[in-house]
């Protein structure tokens, strides 16, 4: 208690020195509170969006059927059996038609990937009720970067040139019934969606699907003929990529709390430098050499309490703010999912497991350039001669 | 590119005389005309690109409709690349990987050196009268000559373009425009040929222009720059090792 005491005492009584090492670490635990939670937001809208727009709470995938072949796709397909279709029916399953197609947008040839999904799913957030409009023969759906890309927009026609099962072509002109905005790029980039049953008639595939898309509450890892997909394989390149930008962010954050810590054993230096006939009264009063790097070493942690409090006063009101504003990106199209506004997530185990970091290593630096007391010799101490 | 147009000419099968003919009997003196024990041939292939040409040359020899060998010569980006066909199967040779690709499944679907043709439009090498139903549709007159109308429907499921017209010189017994449709009937691709000359006593279309009709552009141009029938080939030169060479 009498550490803390006169550590708090010694503290204010440096004033300024004291107030800009305790600012400097504050920015530190403020900065690194701040990114993660960036981050963390990041992860959290991600995985819904994607789980909302493309992948549902899991997927059945026909066996031979890869997501990133398309060569796979003009094969992997099944048909869909009773069980299924119960599913279906329960609204605990979409089936999901894909295969291969090319459209010629204004004379341009661009490669496209066919999807065909149920107008009345309800397990994707897909606009499928624009399918029901009686104008158009063959409506479609596509997002606004497939839009951007073909340069089309809702009303327009374009041809669009398939292969049926047999591997014979057809065409036929397709009418864009919506253009729905998503911030997961893989539900959008280069996909054109089709009613199912235009499709599964469109390549003579009928009744027969790729890939059954789960509902949030599903609760079924095995179907007969099917290869069941988890939630976590199916995220599993997103989060890597919330990995890599993670580890990313931890050399900005290592370097900026490098920076506070050195200005922290900076000072406790030249403090035991300039306080040795403190330190010789100390122990002449009968403290032992260890209890007064203890007061030392409590003295430099304490930079740390004081960063957590300076922290909190201009941090909370700050975060708070961004996550009730959120940050806006504007439209990143980047190819990878991310939202245009990004609600930092601040966990309370993110906010301790920083105070923890800035603490620990806090004291740490404390106690290094303290230890040199351990071997002064008090006498000498007390006429303040330098050791 | 050689054996691209070898194989698309001898898609087509023909023989016989007289002036009114059914379409089959046009058909087979159109194969007739255009087959061959085996062929040598050099050729130049135009790809006409949005904003530039470019010009590949190469060097083919085939032997009936199940065996091709192609070497290109130019320009050095592709010269030593080399392809190999015995009947349903495709390899491709790199030099700068120093390796042999099988082109297989869905990989026929792809476009041939950037072309208007696809490695399967150079596979299919089935007679057309084993796969399309051919009936007369009329005559007309194309690039100054007579021709014989003919429209052929699929009667086989497993073949690319549902359906097909072609325009077939009446003296010559040469095809001078082909048409490819999809199921629904819309035009694909179109085929013309033109250069038409008289070599070892058969007619030949020397030219030939390959169109992909949903896109912009000018095609694929083909020019023949030499051709020889019945040439003595070494079979060697239908094997995987000679790809390498």
């Amino acid at each position: 208690m009498l550490a803390f005491k006169l550590a708090i005492r010694n503290l204010l009584g440096a004033g300024l020195r004291t107030w800009l090492n305790v600012g400097v670490l504050s920015f530190a635990f403020v900065v690194i509170i701040f990114y993660n939670g960036l981050i963390d937001g990041w992860n959290r809208q991600g995985i819904k969006d994607t789980m909302e727009w493309e992948i549902g709470s899991g997927q059945f995938w026909t066996p031979g059927f890869d997501r990133y072949d398309p060569y796979t796709y003009t094969d992997a397909h099944q048909s869909v059996s009773d069980e299924v279709k119960q599913l279906i029916h329960q609204q605990k399953a979409t089936p999901v038609l894909i295969t291969r197609g090319t459209i010629y947008p204004q004379g341009r040839m661009q490669s496209v990937i066919l999807r065909g999904v149920d107008p009345h799913q309800t397990i994707l957030k897909l606009p499928t009720s624009a399918f029901d409009n009686p104008n158009d023969v063959t409506p479609a759906i596509i997002g606004k970067r497939m839009a951007q890309s073909a340069r089309l927009q809702k009303g327009d026609k374009v041809l669009l040139r398939w292969r049926d099962k047999n591997g014979t072509f057809d065409a036929r002109e397709i009418t864009i019934s919506a253009i729905f905005n998503c911030d997961v790029p893989p539900a959008d980039n280069g996909l054109i969606y089709l009613p199912l049953a235009t499709l599964q008639a469109m390549t003579g595939m009928e009744n027969q699907a790729s890939i059954l898309i789960m509902s949030k509450d599903n609760q079924i890892e095995a179907l007969q003929g099917w290869e069941y997909k988890s939630k976590d394989f199916l995220l599993k390149d997103f989060k890597e990529l919330i990995k890599a930008k993670k580890g990313g962010g931890v050399v900005l954050q290592g370097l900026l709390l490098l920076i506070a810590l050195l200005a922290i054993f900076d000072t406790q230096v030249l403090s035991i430098f300039r306080r040795q006939k403190e330190i010789g009264t100390y122990i002449a009063l009968g403290m032992t050499r260890w209890q007064v790097v203890g007061i030392f070493t409590v003295e430099g942690a304490m930079h740390s309490i004081l960063a957590s409090l300076l922290g909190a006063a201009y941090g909370i009101p700050l975060f708070w703010f961004l996550n009730q504003k959120g940050i806006t990106f504007g439209s990143p199209d980047v190819g990878i999912t991310i939202a245009e506004t990004i609600y930092p997530y601040y966990s309370l185990g993110l906010i301790v497991t920083t105070m923890l970091l800035v603490i620990i290593s806090a004291t740490i630096v404390s106690y290094i350039p303290a230890r040199k007391i351990s071997r002064m010799n008090p006498t000498e101490a007390l006429r303040g001669k330098v050791q | 590119m050689k054996h691209i147009i070898i194989i698309v000419f001898s898609i087509f099968l023909f023989a016989t005389q007289g002036n009114a003919q059914d379409a089959k009997t046009i058909l087979q003196r159109l194969d007739e005309n255009l087959s061959s024990t085996n062929r040598v041939v050099k050729s130049e292939m135009t790809i006409h690109g949005k904003r530039r040409s470019r010009t590949i040359t190469s060097k083919s020899y085939t032997v009936g409709t199940e065996k091709s060998f192609t070497i290109y010569l130019s320009p050095a980006r592709d010269a030593g690349t080399k392809m190999l066909k015995l009947n349903n199967q495709l390899w491709i040779y790199s030099p700068s990987t120093d390796r042999i690709i099988q082109i297989s499944g869905h990989l026929l679907h792809q476009s041939v050196m950037g072309s208007d043709l696809s490695y399967e439009d150079m596979m299919d090498d089935r007679k057309l009268t084993e796969v399309y139903d051919a009936t007369l549709e009329g005559s007309d007159t194309l690039q100054g000559r007579d021709v014989y109308i003919i429209k052929l429907t699929a009667r086989v499921d497993d073949i690319a373009y549902h359906a097909q017209k072609l325009w077939v010189d009446t003296q010559r017994y040469v095809p001078l425009k082909e048409e490819l449709y999809a199921k629904s009937g819309q035009l694909l691709k179109r085929v013309t040929l033109s250069d038409i000359q008289k070599i070892e006593g058969r007619w030949f279309p020397m030219k030939m222009n390959y169109k992909d009709m949903l896109k912009q552009g000018d095609g694929t141009d083909f020019t023949i720059t030499d051709i020889k029938f019945n040439q003595n080939i070494p079979a060697y030169q239908f094997t995987k090792a000679a790809l390498k060479e």
